[in-house]
């Protein structure tokens, strides 16, 4: 039952990436020109709700649809990986103008070059893991 | 309904990833699709070599449920709720696009001297997508999320080092368009 939901869920992601054309690259392009308010509007549209949203679960102590209790898990604090990890998603993300999400979602709209894009980032990920004991964090 | 086949403006889509943000906190889980990469990593075997991929994988199959529909939603957004995939960027921005060699800028969703298999024959388009998608994938791990587990996600949760990490997208964002794009192309 509760797979049904995460992949509602995920369909309607998916539509919400390639309608808002936040899936594409000229839009990621566009932003780090500056030269449109279009993902910046949707970035600070889903942040205005969500730091509201946020606040109303841990003010009025809300439980999840199971009656559970829902819990936010502090980011772990640091500075270098988390300016040094973003610097390089960042050239990755204006180069190949997808980041994770928009990624599957390009897969399913049939632009299959993408894939290239979804190889190399597993690949990335791996030489992480490899590299993770080496590097300041 | 004539507008659903449009481009959805931001103050449609952004309130819509809210609600996707928050539907998953309420199933009791969260929004991040890059921990979704090292989960493949360790499904195709990387637990062998190194220990960061020594983790139950299983415990992330739902998040791999929402991927699969990403991909569905993919498919749904682009064959049966658009009409023309082209995307109206800025008439200024097309003509940069033009000048580095875009002539797709404009008229299509991705640009076609990328993203077309007739493109990536061509050997620069192939190492250009390959090495945009190992920095997603190294940075993203590196910095313990994308732009939904920073930039939405840990933003609305007012994480310090969310907003460390989605400066550090626009310094490498920033870098790449200005800098080493008029190198690459």
């Amino acid at each position: 039952m509760r797979s049904i939901g995460y992949l509602l869920i995920g369909i309607f992601f998916g539509i919400v990436m390639f309608k808002s054309e936040a899936a594409s690259w000229f839009r990621i392009y566009e932003m780090f020109q500056f030269q449109s308010f279009h993902m910046y509007g949707i970035i600070g549209s889903a942040l205005f709700l969500g730091v509201i949203g946020v606040q109303i679960i841990k003010r009025k102590n809300l439980k999840s649809f199971y009656g559970e209790r829902i819990s936010f898990i502090p980011k772990e604090k640091s500075f270098s990986r988390y300016m040094y990890g973003g610097i390089i998603f960042g050239l990755g993300w204006a180069l190949a103008g997808a980041c994770p999400g928009p990624i599957f979602t390009l897969i399913g709209a049939g632009f299959l070059p993408i894939l290239i894009v979804f190889l190399g980032s597993l690949l990335g990920t791996f030489f992480y893991g490899l590299l993770r004991k080496k590097l300041p964090h | 309904m004539e507008w659903i086949f449009e481009p959805w403006p931001w103050y449609v889509s952004g309130p819509l990833i809210a609600i996707i943000m928050f539907l998953l906190i309420f199933i009791g889980k969260g929004f991040g699709m890059s921990s979704n990469l090292r989960t493949m990593c360790t499904m195709c075997g990387a637990d062998s070599k190194a220990d960061f991929f020594d983790f139950d994988w299983k415990s992330q199959r739902w998040n791999l449920i929402v991927v699969a529909g990403a991909i569905i939603g993919g498919f749904i957004g682009a064959n049966l709720l658009s009409n023309d995939l082209s995307v109206a960027i800025n008439p200024d921005t097309v003509s940069i696009l033009e000048d580095l060699g875009f002539s797709s800028a404009g008229e299509a969703y991705l640009p076609t001297e990328l993203f077309t298999w007739e493109a990536v024959g061509g050997i620069k388009a192939l190492i250009i997508l390959l090495v945009g998608g190992i920095l997603i994938g190294f940075g993203a791990r590196y910095a313990g999320g994308c732009t939904s587990g920073h930039a939405i996600s840990g933003l609305s949760n007012l994480q310090l080092p969310s907003l460390i990490a989605v400066i550090g997208f626009f310094i490498g964002g920033l870098v790449m368009v200005h800098l080493l794009f008029p190198l690459i192309f």
